[in-house]
C-alpha cells in the first residue's frame, strides 16, 4: 500500500491500472476529463493502451473490441456521455464481456450542468441500455471508497463476464483526498489473467477452436435462454451487497443516502447524536443489487420517518429506499440537483424538523 | 487421375449455405478472404470484426475468430482489439450502411489515426438486411424503400465516395476499389484484399478495399441482372481502381 | 480430362458459372436441391478445360474443379 494526496478521477484510473486495466479509450467530457488525461501519460509507462476516441460511441466500442480479445479495459465518461455509451454497454452484456465504467456524473438532464449531481441513479441502475441487463453498480462516498470499488470491479466484471459501473459523481472525481494504492498486478499475473480467458477471446484460433462473439442470437430460443442464464446471474448477486449502517439500532430518524450525499449526511448525523438527536445513517455502496434487506434492520416502533437524502430533483433513489422502506414509516425527502451540493445544515435542518415534528 | 484444383476455402464452414441471396456477392468475398487467409498462413491469427447487416451473416461462413461490433463500429472496435493484440490479424467487415452512414465518424477516425489493420467495405448501394433502403452510397434516381420515387439529390445528396474521401487523409497506406462482377475482378478484389492483409502484418498502418457488389433481391433484379446493374450503373459511379498506395512510394 | 463436380446443396441456381463459362460447359438443371434451387449441371463436360473460373464466380463455392 502506498499512501498519496491524489484527485478523485486521477485516484480512479490510477486504481484500475493497478488491477490490471490495460485498455482506456474515452473522450473528454466535464467532469471526468482526468481520467482520460490520466490515462494518457500512465498507459505508455505500463505497456497499456489509451486512446481518444473520436466520441463516446466509438470509445465504448474501442473497449468492447479489448475485452472481446481478453484484455482488461475501461472507459469512463459523465452523465450525457454515458448516455451515449448505453448502446455499446448493452453490447458488452448481451456478448458477456467484462470491462469496467466509470460515471462521474453532473447535473442533467442533457447538457444538465457540468457541476456534480447524482441525477442518473435511475440510468445506472436500472436501465443503462436496452433489453433489460442488469449490472453490478457501486457508489463510492469517498475517493479511498472510489479506489477500492474500482479496483474490486475488475475482479467482479472477469468473474460474471458482465460490465461493471462505479457510479461516482463530480465532487468525488474533482476533490483531493490522501489515498491508499492498492497494490500493483504484475505484468505476469495480467498475462496470466488474459490467458485464462484464451478459450473465448477473440485472438485467432486454429480452425476447428473459432470463437464467435455476438451480442445476440438468431434464435428465439437461444435468445431467451441466454436471458434465462443472466436472470441467474443477477439474483447471484445477493451475496455481493454492500451497504453501511451507522447508529441505526435505537434512531428515532434514518437518513437513506448514497455517494457523497451519504458522506454529507453521516457528518450531520454527527452532530445530531452530540445534541443527543437519534439519527441514523443507511447508505448503500451497492446501488445494484440494492441493499432492500439493509431497511429491515431500522426498529419501526421507535423509528418516525426515513429520510432520503440525494442530489437528485425529482428525487429517485428514493424510489429504491420506498421499497425497501414498505410503508412502515413515512418517508421525506431533502434535495438538491443541477449542480448544487447537498449542504450538510439543509440536512440539519431537515432532520430537526421531522424530529421535532 | 485429376487433380483438385479449385475448390472453397476450409476458411469458410464447410456446411455453410448461408442466408445469402442467389448472386450475391458477400459469400463470393467470404471465400477470397479465406483463399488468402489460407495463402498468408494467418487462419489462426485472424480476427474479423463484423458490422450490423447482411455483412453480419458472415459468421455462418468465416470458420476464424469474429465478432460483431455494435452498427457502424466495427472500426472502434478494431482498434480496441488491435492495438491490444497487435499480433492478429485484424479486419473489419462491413456493409454501406455500417461504414459509410451510422459508422462514418468511426471510418474517418480509424483511417486518420492510421490504425494498423484493415478494412472490407462491401458497397452494393442499398441496406439489404432491413429490406432496400436507400444508403449513402445509393445512385442518384435509384429506388429504396425509403426513397419510393428515387434518390433525389436536392433532398437525398448524393452517394458516397469513400475511398476518395479517406484520400484526402494523410495516414491511409492503400485505399482500393474493386468488384466481383466479371472473373477479372473477382482475381483483383482477391489481390486487393491479400495486398491490405499483407500491409497489416508489415505494420503499414489502414488499409481499406472498397467492393462494389450487387443486391439482386433489394434491387429488384435477379443474379444476372444484378451484374448488369453494376456494369451500366453502380461502375461509373464508384470508378475500380487503386486510389492510393503508399507501396508505391516506399 | 478437366471435370467440374457440382456441390448440390451449396447452388442457388444464380447462373454466374453458366455465364462465364468460356465454354458454355454448364446449364441450370432441373433437378432441385433441399432448398428448391434447380442445379446447375455440366452439360458438355468434354468442352471443360478446368480453367476454374466457374468456381472462381460462384459465390457459394458449389463448384469444385480438376485438371
Amino acid at each position: 500500500m502506498s499512501r498519496v494526496f491524489m484527485k478523485g478521477c486521477e485516484a480512479i484510473a490510477e486504481a484500475a491500472v493497478r488491477a490490471g486495466c490495460r485498455f482506456f479509450a474515452g473522450y473528454p467530457i466535464t467532469p471526468q476529463n482526468e481520467i482520460p488525461e490520466y490515462f494518457s501519460r500512465r498507459m505508455p509507462e505500463v505497456g497499456g493502451v489509451f486512446v481518444q476516441g473520436e466520441s463516446e460511441v466509438a470509445s465504448i466500442s474501442m473497449v468492447y473490441g479489448a475485452g472481446c480479445a481478453g484484455t482488461r479495459a475501461m472507459t469512463s465518461s459523465s452523465s450525457c456521455g454515458i448516455a451515449l455509451k448505453s448502446e455499446g454497454i448493452s453490447y458488452c452484456a448481451g456478448a458477456r464481456i467484462p470491462m469496467v465504467y466509470c460515471n462521474v456524473a453532473r447535473g442533467g438532464p442533457g447538457v444538465g450542468s457540468i457541476q456534480p449531481a447524482q441525477m442518473d441513479y435511475l440510468q445506472a441502475t436500472k436501465a443503462s441500455g436496452n433489453g433489460g441487463f442488469q449490472m453490478l453498480v457501486f457508489a463510492p462516498s469517498t475517493v479511498q471508497e472510489a479506489v477500492d470499488l474500482t479496483y474490486a470491479a475488475f475482479d467482479y466484471a472477469d468473474r460474471d463476464r458482465n460490465p461493471v459501473l462505479i457510479l461516482a459523481d463530480g465532487v468525488i472525481g474533482t476533490m483531493m483526498e490522501s489515498v491508499e494504492l492498492p497494490p500493483m498486478r504484475s505484468d505476469e499475473e495480467i498475462a496470466a489473467i488474459k490467458d485464462s480467458k484464451k478459450k473465448w477471446t477473440a485472438l485467432g484460433h486454429r480452425l476447428g477452436e473459432h470463437v464467435d462473439i455476438e451480442p445476440g442470437f438468431w434464435s428465439t430460443l437461444d435468445q431467451q435462454k441466454w436471458n434465462e442464464e443472466a436472470a441467474a446471474l443477477y439474483l447471484s448477486w445477493e451475496k455481493d451487497l454492500q451497504w453501511e449502517e451507522y447508529c441505526v439500532e435505537d434512531a428515532e430518524l434514518v437518513i437513506a443516502s448514497y455517494g457523497i450525499s451519504a458522506r454529507i449526511a453521516k457528518s450531520a448525523v454527527n452532530l445530531l447524536r452530540r445534541e443527543g438527536l437519534k439519527v441514523g445513517l443507511i447508505r448503500p455502496i451497492t446501488v445494484n443489487p440494492f441493499p432492500y434487506k439493509a431497511f429491515d434492520r431500522i426498529d419501526y416502533s421507535k423509528c418516525k420517518a426515513v429520510l432520503d437524502v440525494e442530489m437528485s430533483i425529482p428525487a429517485q433513489f428514493v424510489k429504491d429506499v420506498s421499497v425497501a422502506v414498505k410503508d412502515r414509516c413515512p418517508i421525506e425527502t431533502c434535495l438538491c440537483s443541477g449542480g448544487n451540493i447537498m449542504s450538510r445544515d439543509d440536512i440539519l435542518a431537515a432532520c430537526k424538523k421531522i424530529l421535532e415534528a | 487421375m485429376e487433380e483438385l484444383v479449385y475448390t472453397r476455402t476450409k476458411a469458410v464452414f464447410e456446411n455453410a449455405v448461408s442466408g445469402f441471396c442467389p448472386g450475391c456477392m458477400h459469400s463470393t468475398v467470404a471465400k477470397l478472404i479465406g483463399e488468402v487467409l489460407e495463402e498468408l498462413d494467418i487462419l489462426d491469427k485472424a480476427v474479423c470484426v463484423k458490422g450490423i447487416g447482411c455483412c453480419g451473416l458472415q459468421s455462418n461462413y468465416f470458420a476464424f475468430d469474429n465478432i460483431t461490433a455494435a452498427h457502424g463500429r466495427a472500426c472502434a472496435a478494431a482498434t480496441g482489439i488491435k492495438r491490444t493484440n497487435p499480433a492478429s490479424l485484424v479486419f473489419t467487415y462491413q456493409g454501406d450502411g455500417d461504414l459509410a452512414s451510422i459508422g462514418l465518424a468511426e471510418t474517418v477516425s480509424a483511417a486518420n489515426r492510421g490504425e494498423n489493420f484493415s478494412v472490407i467495405f462491401i458497397n452494393n448501394g442499398i441496406y439489404g438486411m432491413t429490406g432496400g433502403q436507400m444508403a449513402p452510397t445509393t445512385l442518384v434516381g435509384m429506388k429504396a424503400s425509403t426513397a419510393p420515387w428515387g434518390r433525389k439529390p436536392e433532398e437525398h445528396g448524393y452517394p458516397i465516395h469513400v475511398c476518395e474521401l479517406l484520400n484526402e487523409l494523410t495516414a491511409p497506406y492503400y485505399l482500393e476499389r474493386t468488384s466481383c462482377n466479371n472473373p477479372t475482378n473477382v482475381r483483383k478484389t482477391k489481390k486487393a484484399i491479400k495486398k491490405a492483409f499483407q500491409n497489416q502484418l508489415d505494420g503499414k498502418g489502414f488499409s481499406l478495399v472498397e467492393i462494389v457488389t450487387g443486391c439482386p433481391t433489394n434491387w429488384g433484379t435477379d443474379a444476372l441482372g444484378s451484374l448488369d446493374f453494376i456494369e451500366e450503373k453502380m461502375l461509373p459511379e464508384f470508378p475500380l481502381g487503386v486510389i492510393r498506395d503508399k507501396s508505391k512510394e516506399d | 480430362m478437366a471435370k467440374v463436380v457440382i456441390v448440390a446443396e451449396r447452388c442457388k441456381s444464380c447462373g454466374y458459372c453458366v455465364k462465364f463459362c468460356p465454354n458454355q460447359v454448364l446449364a441450370i438443371g432441373k433437378q432441385v436441391n433441399s432448398k428448391g434451387y434447380e442445379v446447375v449441371e455440366s452439360v458438355k463436360p468434354e468442352e471443360c478445360t478446368g480453367c476454374t473460373i466457374c468456381g472462381q464466380m460462384c459465390p457459394d463455392g458449389a463448384i469444385d474443379v480438376y485438371r
